[in-house]
């Protein structure tokens, strides 16, 4: 089927984002909300199926092509786009907002790519927007880090361009469709996608970029590039096994950095690593409830991770502060922002009556059903170490703990207003999954709530709980950051350049010397004998004159007789 | 809940006026309830009957006594003690990278 109109939903909002620096206050409010919802009908009106195709060379282009994956995935950036739009619309710059806008138009875009070309173009863009978003934050800090950013993500991208060249090569179509990694070409496509997912070993660029955007910049940033390469992955590398032992490495890497970390922000960005982890293992396991499971933790996960930033950017918006060692006491003040936040951690640990909770186990339970032992005890354990890392770590460190002393006011009404309702979905989706099992790819033959399920889960992130406080003298928050890959092309290389520079210019130094010596020598040289001792600019006395003049004048009387 | 304690907190903290979870004297009143919940929560392991998930490869650790309570906790306090060593090695001060 083919339609004349048919256009990219996310179009409407990179196209409308364009357009919000030239609104007024008020035309801008109606553009962040409105685009978003419209974009939300545009993704529910088109029907299933490739909608638009243009010959393109020799190849064909599928642009807009409608699936159930995409079809999620667009549902849930759109809802991002709104929620994340009435979050930031009186506190962010126009900049960040046009930026976050195009940024997240390109992710749907992205989930409607029925070719790699259309799919590689909507990728570059989102590197782009997001690199904005973070640079928006202004501050030297934020420029580095928005640059090392763009540089990890435009790495990928070239690798994933190269991937999709040599696929096109080999196999004549361009179509984006389900790859095994078994040929150089597919293996480089995936290695294209895992850096956005946060795979190892670039998984540092999450936690050295977002966290150095703005409040909402992190919002906003927290959702759509690693679920945009989560969603590729699952429609590009359904059941690839190296997904399985590199998902459950991003899972321990997110819990463990987290554990170590102070910058309550950088908690939740290595956090992400560690959920899109547990996506990553359901997508290498590969069956039917694997998929729905990662798809709908997917969802779930957007949904909470921005809640949990909006609680953690009102904090830093009203206090200016960051670190968990200089936090503590806020619930005495903050109440709102508290109450979001602590609903954000129950839903991230997988609570009973939250969205964690009905799409999490999704994953697990399909690990069991294929009866993969060691994965399914790692999953657990992880399950646990969420609660640990996230669900209790960072409502402590931030709002209870120690007293800091400070007593900061709640955040304006857009910012309640927008973790309100991410609370409310985090708690309506955990209380009425049916909505969101009907739209995962494929049928649901799944009940979370039984009292064998609640029942251990309640147990297993109990005694998670209770660990924390057995521990917590183990984790005392420290002054420190911890070393990750970033080391290398921050530290490494930087001292690799500096001691090159170092030696390189002693060595100009010594052949300058060198030069400069032997020039000296020429000019003693010439001195010697041109200078106004030197032989030939001695002034002559006048008798040796008049002998050589006489002498001379005998010469020619001399020559004349002759 | 608001209380009007100057921002710098004091050395000594004003115990009467602080909020209740931040008083000395309530914290074994914290650890009892904490406990009490765990109590609770391992109740129903008196009557629930937990389905093995992997019985044909001779695995039954979880349909045994408490297997959440225990794994859950020796698995986090073994994430815990790796982290801190880990962090040994990998610890920098925050101003490691700066200029």
């Amino acid at each position: 089927m083919m339609s004349e109109l048919a256009l990219s939903p996310g179009l409407i909002l990179i196209l409308g984002g364009l357009l919000i620096p030239f609104a007024s206050a008020r035309q801008r409010l109606g553009l962040l909300l409105g685009l978003p919802a419209l974009t939300l009908g545009a993704v529910w009106w088109l029907p299933d199926g490739s909608l638009l195709t243009l010959p393109f060379l020799d190849y064909v282009l599928e642009p807009v092509r409608s699936t159930a994956e995409g079809r999620l995935f667009a549902t849930v950036f759109s809802i991002m786009a709104f929620a994340g739009g009435l979050y930031a619309h009186r506190q962010a710059s126009r900049t960040e907002l046009s930026a976050a806008f195009v940024y997240a138009g390109s992710a749907i875009g992205v989930t409607f790519a029925g070719d790699l070309l259309t799919l590689f173009v909507f990728w570059e863009i989102m590197a782009l927007g997001s690199t904005v978003v973070v640079w928006s934050a202004g501050g030297v800090s934020a420029y580095r880090a928005g640059l090392r950013y763009l540089l990890v993500h435009l790495l990928g991208g070239v690798v994933l361009m190269v991937g999709i060249v040599a696929q096109v090569v080999e196999t004549g179509s361009l179509a984006f469709q389900a790859m095994q990694p078994d040929s150089l070409a597919t293996q480089l496509i995936l290695i294209g996608f895992l850096v956005n997912a946060g795979a190892p070993p670039l998984s540092a660029w999450i936690a050295d970029a977002y966290p150095e955007a703005s409040p909402s910049g992190t919002v906003f940033l927290s959702a759509f590039t690693t679920k945009t390469a989560v969603f590729t992955l699952l429609v590009g590398f359904p059941g690839a096994d190296v997904l399985i032992p590199i998902g459950l490495y991003m899972v321990f890497y997110g819990i463990i950095y987290a554990l170590l970390e102070n910058d309550m922000r950088r908690i939740l960005a290595y956090s992400i690593v560690n959920q899109v982890g547990f996506m990553v293992v359901a997508i290498g396991i590969g069956t039917p409830m694997a998929l729905n499971g990662a798809a709908a933790h997917a969802f779930a996960h957007i949904i909470y991770k921005a809640l949990l930033l909006m609680s953690a950017g009102s904090v830093l918006l009203m206090t200016g502060k960051r670190k968990c060692t200089d936090l503590g006491g806020l619930f005495q003040s903050m109440p709102i922002t508290a109450i979001n936040g602590i609903i954000g951690a129950l839903a991230i640990s997988a609570f009973p009556f939250t969205s964690g909770f009905i799409s999490k186990s999704l994953e697990t339970q399909a690990a069991a059903d294929q009866g993969l032992l060691w994965v399914w005890m790692l999953l657990v354990a992880a399950s646990a170490g969420v609660f640990l890392h996230a669900g209790i770590k960072f409502p402590w460190f931030v709002f209870f703990q120690k007293d800091s002393g400070m007593r900061p006011p709640d955040p304006p009404t857009n910012l309640r207003n927008a973790m309100w309702l991410f609370s409310f979905l985090c708690i309506a989706l955990g209380l009425y999954p049916q909505p969101l099992y009907a739209i995962l790819p494929y049928p649901v033959d799944y009940q979370p709530y039984t009292i064998e399920h609640l029942v251990t889960q309640l147990q297993l992130l109990l005694f998670a709980g209770f660990a924390f406080f057995v521990m917590l003298k183990q984790m005392r928050r420290t002054l420190t950051i911890s070393l990750d890959f970033d080391w290398f092309y921050r530290k490494f290389f930087k001292e690799i350049g500096k001691e090159f520079t170092g030696r390189t210019s002693a060595a100009r130094a010594a052949q300058e010397q060198r030069m400069l010596g032997k020039a000296q020598r020429l000019i003693d040289n010439l001195y010697v004998h041109h200078g106004p001792r030197g032989v030939l600019a001695r002034s002559w006395p006048l008798g040796s004159m008049v002998i050589w003049v006489a002498a001379l004048l005998g010469f020619s009387l001399l020559l004349y007789y002759l | 809940m608001k209380t009007s304690q100057p921002v710098s907190g004091g050395e000594k903290p004003d115990q009467g006026r602080r909020h209740w979870l931040y008083r000395t004297e309530n914290l074994p009143k914290l650890w009892v309830i904490q406990i009490l919940v765990l109590l609770l929560a391992l109740l129903p392991e008196a009557f629930v009957h937990h389905h093995p998930h992997f019985l044909d490869q001779g695995f039954a650790l979880d349909a045994g006594l408490g297997f959440y309570a225990w794994y859950g906790f020796l698995s986090c306090a073994g994430m815990v003690a790796l982290a801190k060593v880990l962090g040994i090695f990998l610890k920098r001060k925050d101003t490691y990278y700066d200029e």
